[in-house]
């Protein structure tokens, strides 16, 4: 499944800078272990050490969050758009 | 309330708005919003609301103003450097309109005093600049069923979302729990546009006056996710979550919690978001 991928900006230094890419799984865990076998590094940011994904940053395919789907046994169909969101806090302070 | 000749003229281009009118401005004129962080957020943020006639606002901040503040702080000037952030706030919101009263905290705001502050207000706007006090923020109104508006940025990034507690998902519904420190870059390693924090800061306060006035949607149940450097704006669902630490079915979190602070003390060297 040719699915697109936006990658926040506290992650783009491990994508080459690039924000946003075509990529490919049928669920969202395949898709993680084909974007980490291209960008070494991502799956670390997204899984916490038990293999979880982490609690301070979502997925979301199109507008819906994963963990209110299937996590990351969640099916991806072509076209779809996944958005990793990391929390942020800047204040401009 | 009756408006005088001099608020009907002040206020004439809102007033006339079909959902405003001289109802929708005694709303405002009695209405209060209290503004953590008088910074990249919460300086625009202050100053609609003030413009508008929002009739309270307070203001906590427990930093002076610094040079490098002004690039985005739009509420301070160069002869405020070196005062309070809440007095500087204070008295430039005081000279755009007489009719607000402004309400300096020159503190820190903490598990201890919180709940005291945000008591006397309707809706708190949160521009705070780091991880411990946005989560502390939102529990504290999760706690006290306070309105919240939410918003946070990062270089190009923007996030805003609003928290009507018991009704519509809070912060920890989007975000479980903030990141240990070191994992996520935030406070003043990251650099910004005065901008974007402005572009944000300002959502936030058309947030707070669509609560006071009762008119429109608000940014309930999803987070508005802004891309400065390609100008776009998307929004993605945030359920309530019954697991929620905080507003979920068992609570976990029942008292406030301080934590540790994220922000290394400046200055630090040059730290790439993304390094660990
Ligand atoms: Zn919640």
């Amino acid at each position: 499944m040719a699915v697109k991928i936006k990658i926040p900006t506290p992650l783009q230094k491990l994508t080459g800078n690039k924000a946003e890419f075509i990529s490919e799984g049928g669920n969202i865990r395949e898709l993680i272990e084909n974007l980490e076998k291209e960008y070494p590094g991502l799956k670390e940011r997204l899984y916490d050490k038990e293999g979880k994904l982490r609690r301070f940053i979502n997925i979301y395919v199109n507008e819906e969050d994963v963990r209110f789907l299937q996590r990351d046994a969640t099916p991806l169909k072509d076209g779809d758009e996944v958005s990793i969101i990391p929390a942020i806090a800047g204040g401009g302070k | 309330m009756k408006l005088t000749d001099e608020q009907i003229e002040r206020y004439s281009r809102q007033i006339i708005l079909p959902d405003v009118g001289g109802k929708g401005q005694e709303k405002l004129l009695k209405g209060s919003v209290l503004i953590i962080g008088a910074g990249g957020l919460g300086s625009p943020a202050a100053l609609y609301l003030a413009c508008a006639g929002v009739g309270k606002i307070g203001i906590v901040d427990s930093d002076k103003v610094e040079l490098n503040n002004l690039q985005r702080q739009i509420l301070h000037s160069t002869d405020d450097v070196g005062r309070p952030k809440s007095e500087s706030a204070k008295e430039r919101l005081n000279n755009i309109n007489g009719d607000v009263e402004v309400v300096p905290y020159h503190t820190r705001i903490t598990s201890k005093n919180i709940l005291d502050i945000i008591k006397g207000y309707d809706i708190i706007v949160d521009g705070s600049d780091n991880f411990p006090t946005r989560y502390l923020v939102n529990d504290a109104c999760v706690i006290s069923k306070k309105p919240l508006s939410h918003g946070g940025i990062f270089r190009f990034d923007g996030q805003a979302i609003t928290i009507l507690p018991g009704e519509s998902a809070c912060y920890r519904c989007l975000f479980h729990e903030p990141p240990p420190p070191g994992l996520v870059p935030s406070c003043q390693e990251a650099g910004i546009l005065g901008a974007v924090a402005g572009i944000i800061g300002v959502i936030q306060a058309n947030e707070a006056l669509k609560y006071i006035l009762g008119i429109g949607e608000l940014l309930t149940g999803s987070l508005l996710v802004f891309n400065a450097l390609d100008s776009s704006f998307r929004k993605v669902k945030v359920p309530m979550n019954p697991d929620c630490p905080v507003c979920g079915k068992n609570p976990a979190i029942t008292e406030l919690i301080d934590y540790e602070e994220f922000c290394q003390v400046r200055p630090r060297p040059a730290v790439d978001g993304s390094d660990r």
